[in-house]
């Protein structure tokens, strides 16, 4: 995603080479040693892959309505349409939709959102704590005080009230979900940034005469950005799994573009009479794309650490 | 002391201040409130009187101020479903919620102390790996996700548990309660298992990594040179340590605890509040909506200045402002 290297570092500021940044390859090597990362990253490929070329991959569309015949409703996993078309891999919904091209739609919308919103988020959350390590006095309280202020409430209830005075929709919640985690971001960017901020380089390139936004962007940033990538990989999975619960209570995506909270939740009711697979593959698919991000993301905690080397 | 509390207390006031401008804010920006309060079925003649008696006709501080005004005197509306005040309705179901909640803190607490105690002194024994692998799970999951998997094992395939409302109630001090009856319990069972799962990982992480900080500390070891048993050393010196931030995270999670009752309650059907927040959205009933907004934020404020306040009684050390997590 990111370059690592300290290739960003002009020569008038000298930065020390080999501080925080290791060649690419050595971490890659890094990231390989462990068996569970490397599944993580493979199932997260998967998952990834699955969801940007959907419509190549499913048998069927599963929002097209001509595509579904009603009487193909309710089959078990294995069951083979009326048809004779094709087999119905997890079996169907009660509208006949098959339920393993609902879950590949579905893990599109739940990737998607939860990408964007994490990456918004950490855009907004970075420059904010950035700024406030490199400005310090007023606005440095300041801003910290809106961070602290966030984080003593719990992500869901943010969410949950900006989707209550909002209403529901796609960009709705990325929206909430934005509000929700950028504090976050901004805290460890301001921490990050206020080890990078007493160290020589900073000074040197303000005594320079660079502009700040010049020492923001191209000096301080680069250096924060390792801790940074951790972070935003965890959110992301955080955000998928607060998408889910959101869509799960009915006020996240609209039904018209079902993520895989929402496929789980129009099954729950089916769950009682038996029809398990509705709400259980949808939920084997988030659980699957919540552990490999999450996989991927402790190993990075691992190899970026500068602690690691002392 | 009291100088810093008053001065928290006035920053939560503060903060109070800010939400009802967001939420003022929020219901006028959404489109028009006339929709929001005055219910759909109104005819024109009604409506006319309502709008005249809401003031919407009135300068937009003007409304601001009836709404503060309201505020103040606990009139946050009427539900259109329920027909009741919307502040009675919510506090109706506040002792469910907080029953739940209680019992989930609870539980979280009795299970999570041993266990992390157990993986801190243990640490390389297969179960300490399996204990800390299942509280990683028990992070990253989302509560719906366990509660729905809870609900197809223990009560579709197992039958052994209900799967949903309160079951059985006893009144008590004019409420009623479920855990004082045996099919209340029965009820409540899965419900705070599930609710108590997030709060019980991050309890045992954080008593299992004070074990492992406290137990090479000179008092333990002066402690042990003493001829103290194993069990003293460890339940009455390390132990005392080791609870100041678990303390702490209980305190300050209890409000996380009751936001994400929302999720349990709406997949137990357990009739609390949260599940009124859900349904309400659902039925676009906004003085619900608003009212549990107010309530919340002040539920909030309220939990971290008690924190804030148990937590300098308990370590003199710390002093307000110097908080590390917040």
């Amino acid at each position: 995603m990111s370059d690592t290297t300290p290739a960003v570092t002009s020569a008038a500021t000298s930065v020390p080479a080999a501080e925080g940044a290791r060649p690419s390859r050595e971490l890659l090597q890094a990231f390989l040693a462990s068996p569970s990362a490397v599944i993580g990253l493979v199932l997260l490929g998967i998952c990834v892959v699955a969801a940007v070329f959907a419509p190549w991959i499913v048998p069927q569309n599963p929002y097209d309505l001509i595509q579904l015949d009603i009487l193909d409703g309710q089959l078990p996993p294995g069951s083979v349409s009326a048809a004779g078309g094709y087999t119905y891999l997890l079996g169907t919904d009660d509208q006949g939709r098959d339920m393993f091209s609902a879950i590949v739609y579905g893990l599109r919308i739940s990737l998607g959102v939860g990408v964007i919103s994490a990456l918004c988020a950490a855009v907004i959350g970075a420059s904010l704590g950035l700024f406030a390590a490199y400005r310090g006095g007023r606005t440095e309280g300041a801003i910290m005080r809106l961070v602290d202020l966030q984080l003593s409430f719990p992500t869901i209830l943010m969410a949950l009230m900006i989707l209550a005075l909002l209403g529901k929709g796609v960009g709705n919640v990325v929206l909430a979900l934005i509000l929700a985690e950028w504090a976050t971001f901004a805290r460890a960017a301001r921490g990050a940034g206020l080890v990078e901020t007493r160290k020589e380089y900073i000074e040197a390139s303000a005594v320079l005469g660079l502009p700040s936004w010049r020492i923001l962007l191209r000096h301080l940033l680069p250096n924060c950005i390792p801790p940074l990538i951790v972070i935003a990989t965890v959110q992301v999975a955080r955000a998928i799994s607060l998408e889910a619960t959101l869509s799960f209570l009915g006020v996240g995506v609209p039904v018209t573009e079902p993520s895989l909270g929402l496929l789980i939740s129009s099954g729950f009711q089916f769950m009682f009479s038996g029809l398990y697979w509705m709400s259980f593959y949808p939920g084997l698919a988030l659980l699957l794309i919540i552990v490999a991000i999450n996989l991927v993301g402790d190993r990075l905690r691992d190899i970026l650490n500068p602690r690691r080397d002392a | 002391m009291f100088a810093s509390i008053a001065q928290r207390i006035l920053q939560g006031l503060f903060v109070m201040f800010c939400m009802t401008l967001i939420v003022f804010a929020g219901m006028h920006a959404i489109g028009d409130p006339v929709d929001m309060l005055i219910s759909p079925q109104a005819t024109q003649a009604e409506r006319a009187r309502l709008i005249a008696e809401f003031g919407f006709d009135k300068p937009l501080w003007v409304q601001y101020g009836r709404f503060l005004w309201g505020l103040v005197h606990l009139d946050l509306g009427t539900s259109y479903i329920f027909n009741q005040p919307a502040l009675q309705v919510i506090v109706q179901r506040l002792p469910a919620t907080l029953e739940l909640a209680v019992l989930a803190t609870l539980i979280s607490v009795v299970v999570g102390v041993p266990l992390g105690l157990y993986a801190g002194l243990r640490p390389h024994s297969a179960l300490s790996r399996l204990i800390m692998g299942g509280s990683i799970l028990g992070f990253s999951l989302p509560t719906f996700w366990i509660g729905m998997m809870m609900i197809m094992l223990f009560s579709v395939k197992l039958g052994w548990l209900p799967s949903g409302g309160r079951g059985e109630t006893l009144r008590a001090l004019g409420v009623e309660w479920s855990f004082l009856t045996v099919d209340g319990l029965r009820h409540l069972l899965l419900p705070a298992v599930n609710l108590a799962l997030f709060n019980m990982s991050l309890i045992l992480r954080l008593t299992r990594a004070g074990v492992a900080e406290v137990m090479p500390m000179d008092y333990v070891r002066l402690a042990r040179a003493k001829g103290l048993s194993n069990g003293r050393v460890i339940f009455v010196h390390v132990l005392k340590n080791v609870l100041i931030p678990v303390v702490t995270v209980v305190g300050l999670e209890f409000g996380s605890v009751i936001a994400f009752s929302v999720v349990t309650e709406t997949i137990y059907s357990w009739p609390g509040m949260g599940k009124l927040i859900i349904d309400s959205i659902n039925l676009l009933d906004r003085p619900i909506i608003v009212a549990y907004l107010m309530i919340i934020v002040l539920l909030f404020i309220t939990i971290n200045l008690v924190v804030d306040i148990i937590y300098t009684l308990l370590d003199p050390r710390v002093r307000f402002g110097a908080r590390g997590k917040s």
